[in-house]
Parts: structure tokens; sequence; C-alpha cells
């Protein structure tokens, strides 16, 4: 096709363009987050003066930040266990054994990634209160693994094929029970992977903020923290926490992908 | 004779839906047998692996192991374990963690586990390759370790699941002399599945011929080639000239007169006169002269393969037709369109019924 083009590098300019549009319209808002992160003004605004940490210190000094951020390591880190170990098992039970209703079942295990986070917080708000709970961390924690769990399970799907399944088979023969299969066999085989779905877990659940906004009441997460740092204004404060969140991320991600690049070769 | 049976599989039925993978099977194997399963792809020799080894249930049939029924008992508690076709290696282990495994599991520890693990791999000759990962080992030094690792926790029966199919001619040959060497060393009964009859011969005190789920025959190599149950059988072993024929009349005794396209034969056997039956000859029991037992007339060669260590003559006759199968020595000089007169000795004519 480009051979035909009176300039064979027009086409190949004007894919950059848009390349460059794609990745600006992405990335544009981010830079700009973490840029004026470093402001040492009052205002997250041009003209940019600076670069300074002091809002980072500020960040770090204010308490309902400080508290958010532990809570929010809290429910990720207990989420995205026990969606991963209860990914795993419900995958191999899918892949492992036959019995009847095995598709419906796993369509219902899936299901939750399609349902709005919206309907999920407030499914289980109003549940907590019928069942006479407050709202709590524990509850985000719920709420947390019911859209995460599906993730986890789909990723651990994929990793027990066949080849998975005859050496399971050759420690069964040794004499091994299932538990000790599980645990000194299958999970050790597809760790990477595990670890590569608790990182993504803890990422989803890292910056969630709809079902733990409305799930919480005094001990909140990071991300409802800042929405209502928000309402007071816009401060370099929250650019400063936001960036630390994005930087949590990203970090994680580049666990995740090599930890499943490695995997892949 | 044959020693008391150790594994006994009494008309074992196995079905996938649908479809029969084991048609009644039956078999009796000694404990120190070297037995063979012989099939092609299809005909329930790997299924019958996984009954034995209880990796598959049986629908129907009962398998005993020294005298205990264990058709409803798992892999786990069975006196077998297995090496599988792609050794199934524990990837996250060194080569001892792999062979050390089943000791583990049975509450084998510290240095008498350290020390069996030794003796196994010295049995396959791997020592020193306890610290190794099994991503550093080639393909044959894979199958070793497989090998020590279903040997170690020391089963009565070894199954094999076409465990040379991956390797390489020359080392599947070595691998085969090691397997005979280390079955008689460890005076256990190995079942080793494959679809080569070469390596059936080359390793079976016992074979058994599979086809779709049925057993066609089973018995002694030198027997189950030279005197097939069966057709299938026949073939599957090796190639044969085939003559296609009806029993004349019934002789004396055993001594039967088949008419064929090469005149009438006399073979042993307990048919009525009027059965149809095929009578098979191997190729190297055709001698090119007359001189023979019995004259079997004259073909002209269509077609001389140089293998080596002989010719492979493809010959043929016209009206009746009759086509032929022989070999000739490396030294003979043999030209397509050649007469040759053939002729058999009268014990190596194979009668089998149609």
């Amino acid at each position: 096709m480009i051979g035909r083009l009176r300039w064979p590098g027009a086409g190949t300019a004007l894919g950059a363009l848009y390349m460059a549009l794609c990745y600006g319209f992405i990335f544009l808002p981010v830079i700009v987050l973490v840029l004026f992160s470093f402001q040492s003004g009052d205002l997250p605004a041009p003209p940019f003066n600076g670069p300074s940490l002091r809002w980072y210190q500020a960040a770090f000094a204010d308490g309902r930040l400080v508290d958010g951020f532990t809570n929010s390591l809290l429910v990720g880190g207990s989420s995205s266990a026990l969606s991963v170990l209860l990914g795993f098992f419900a995958a191999y039970g899918i892949s492992r054994y036959e019995f009847p209703l095995k598709r419906a079942i796993q369509a219902i295990v899936i299901l939750p990634l399609a349902v709005s986070y919206l309907l999920i917080g407030m499914g289980l708000l109003v549940s907590a209160s019928w069942l006479g709970f407050s709202p709590s961390l524990s509850t985000v924690v719920i709420g947390h693994v019911v859209v995460n769990m599906p993730l986890a399970f789909v990723i651990c799907l994929a990793q027990l094929g066949e080849h998975q399944r005859r050496v399971e088979a050759a420690a069964r023969d040794l004499g091994a029970s299932t538990f000790r299969v599980l645990f000194s066999i299958t999970a050790p085989m597809i760790a990477p992977a595990l670890i590569a779905a608790f990182c993504l877990c803890f990422t989803l659940s890292w910056d969630e903020t709809l079902i733990a906004l409305l799930n919480t009441r005094f001990d909140v997460t990071l991300p409802v923290v800042i929405l209502s740092l928000l309402r007071g204004g816009v401060s370099p404060l929250t650019n400063a926490a936001g960036s630390f969140i994005f930087l949590c991320s990203i970090l994680l991600m580049v666990v995740v992908e090599l930890l499943l690049l490695r995997q892949r070769r | 004779m044959r020693e008391e049976a150790h594994l006994v599989v009494e008309d074992v039925r196995k079905l996938y839906g649908e479809v029969v993978a084991l048609d009644g099977v039956s078999l009796a194997v000694g404990a120190t047998d070297y037995v063979v399963l012989l099939g092609p792809s299809g005909s329930g020799k790997t299924t019958l692996l996984s009954v034995i080894g209880g990796f598959a249930f049986p629908s129907a049939g009962r398998i005993t192991i020294a005298g205990k029924d264990v058709t409803a008992l798992g892999p786990a508690v069975r006196p077998t374990t297995t090496v599988f076709q792609d050794y199934a290696l524990f990837p996250h282990m060194t080569v001892a963690g792999n062979v050390g495994f089943g000791l583990r599991i049975r509450g084998v520890a510290g240095t008498e586990q350290r020390r069996r693990v030794g003796a196994a791999l010295e049995m396959v000759g791997l020592t020193g390759f306890d610290r190794r990962g099994i991503h550093e080992l080639s393909g044959g030094q894979r199958q070793r370790v497989a090998l020590a690792r279903a040997l170690v926790v020391e089963p009565q029966i070894l199954l094999l699941d076409e465990p040379l199919g991956a390797l390489d001619l020359n080392l599947r040959r070595q691998m085969q002399d090691e397997l005979l060497d280390l079955q008689r060393r460890t005076g256990r009964s190995f079942v080793h599945v494959t679809h080569d009859q070469e390596e059936a011969m080359a390793l079976a005190s016992l074979i058994v011929v599979m086809n779709k789920g049925r057993i066609e025959d089973l018995g002694p190599p030198q027997r189950v080639y030279a005197r097939p149950a069966t057709r299938f059988a026949a073939t599957f072993m090796g190639e044969s000239t085939q003559f296609e024929g009806r029993v004349a009349e019934r002789a004396s005794g055993q001594c039967l007169l088949v008419e064929t396209p090469v005149g009438h034969l006399p073979v042993t056997g307990n048919l009525e006169a009027g059965s149809q039956v095929t009578i098979i000859l191997r190729p190297e029991n055709i001698r090119a002269e007359a001189g023979g037992e019995i004259a079997l007339g004259e073909a002209r060669v269509r077609e001389a393969v140089f293998q080596g260590a002989h010719y492979r003559v493809l010959a043929s006759r016209q009206s009746p037709a009759q086509d032929f199968v022989l070999r000739l020595p490396p030294q003979a000089v043999i030209e397509p369109g050649m007469a040759l007169k053939l002729s058999c000795a009268a014990g190596d004519l194979v009668l089998l019924q149609r």
C-alpha cells in the first residue's frame, strides 16, 4: 500500500503523528499531574516554579494522608491475598475436576468483571447494613475481593494446562495427596503468575475509589482521602499524593510485566 | 514355563462417552516380565497403561496386583509408578529434589533419603547431577531422572508411556539396552507402551499387540513375530507375503491342504474344509531358489531396494496374481524384471483364519 503513495515517507509520518497524539492524549494529564506535584507555589497551575519537594513533605506530614496510605496498604494487601487464594482454588477446581454445571459456575465466577463498581459498592453497603454491619475497611476488602478475584481466577486458569496436569499426575503417582500436590507442585510451578496476579489485584485495589467511598466512614483509603481533599479546592498537595499513588502502581505493573514476560519465554 | 501371575487384568472395559477405548482386555503378567503394549495410536494401549496406573478407572473389569484388588485405588496408593511420555519432571526442583520427592512423601528423610537418591542416580548413570536444575539437562538425561524418580520408591511395577518417543535413534537404542539392564537388575516388572515394533521386539519378554481396544495377540516376541495369531498382529509386527485361500481338504489329523494362487499349500491347523483362510510367510523365510521343501512358482522382480544388510525385494506373478516380499543377500545381483524361482519350508507357513 505504502509503495503506491507519491511520497513513501508520508504514510509513516502520518502514523507517527497519530501515535504521538494518542500517547499525548493518554499521558499529558499524568505528566501535568506529576509536574505540578513539584510546584513550589500554592497552586497546581502554570507558571511552574520549582522544582521543590515541599508538597511531598507536606503530604507525608499530613495525618489523614498517612492514615489513608496505611489503610490502602492494608486493604490492598489483604484483598489481593484473598483474591489470589480464592482465584487459585477456583481455577484448580474448574480445570481439574468434572462436575455438573461446570460451565455455569465458571461464568458466575467471572461475572463480577462485567458488573459496575457502583452496583457492587451499593449492593455491599445495603447488604452490610441489612446484616447489621457498619461500613468499615473489612467491607471494602470484601468488595475488592469480589471485583479482583475473577481476574486472579482467569490468570491462574491460563496456567493450569495439559503439561501442568501431567506433572501433577506424576506427583500423585509418587504418593502425594491433593493438598500436597497443590502446595508443593502446582503453586510453586505457577508462582510467577500468582505473584503477578497479586500485584495486579493490588494495583486495582490501590486506586479503587467508588467501592471504598461508599463503604467507609471514618477509616478511609488513600483515594478517598484525596477525593475529600479535592473538595476543599486544588492544591499541589493532592498532586503529590496522586503522583505517589501513581508511582506505586507503576512499580507493581513493572513487576507484573517482568514476571509474565519471563514466563512466556 | 511362565511364572505365576503378578499383575492380572480381567476383562477390563473403558468407555469415554460413546467411544470404546478398551473392549474387554484380559492379561496376566509375571513379577519379572518386561511387557510391551504394542499398537497403533488409538489402539487403547495408553488407556490400558493409565488403567493399570490408576489414572483412569475401568468402566468394568478388575485389576489385581500381587493378589490385591487395586481396581478402585488411585495412583498414589498403587504399587506402581509411571515414567511419563514428556517425563513430567518438577521444573522448580533440582534433580535430587525430583528423585527424592516420592521418598519425602513416604517420610524418608535425612541421610537415608540422600543415600537412596544417590543410589538411584547411580543406577541411571547420573551420579553427581544432584544439584543440577531440570532445565540444564538434555532429553536423555531428563529421561534418566524420570526413571530414577519412579524407581527410587521401589514400585512393584514400573509403567513406561512411550518413554523413548522423544529421543533420536542412537540414543533410543542405547536407552533400550539400559532399560533392559535396569529391569534385570531391579527384578521388577516393567510395562512399556510403544507403537514401534522393533523397540517392542528388542525389549519385551511378553508382547501384547493391541488394536481397537482389544488384544490381538499376546506372547513372547519370537512367537508373536513368527507365528502371529491374527492378520493384524502379522502385519503390525512386520512385512509378510500373504496367500489368500480356502481349505481344500483335511488330511490326517492337524494337516490341511489350502488352495492358493500358488497351488495347494500344506499347513497345520484345525479348520473345516471350505473355510476362507490367509497364509502368511515372513520375507526372510522365502528362498529365491527352486530347491526348497515347497515350491512357490516363479515371480518377476518389480522392485529391489538396498537396505544395507539385505535387499528388500518386491516380486509378483500374473494369472493367478500373487505378490511376494522377500529378502536377498546384499551381494545378490538383482534387476527389475528378473525371474526368480521361489520356495519355502513348510514349517514357516502360518495359517490365519479370515
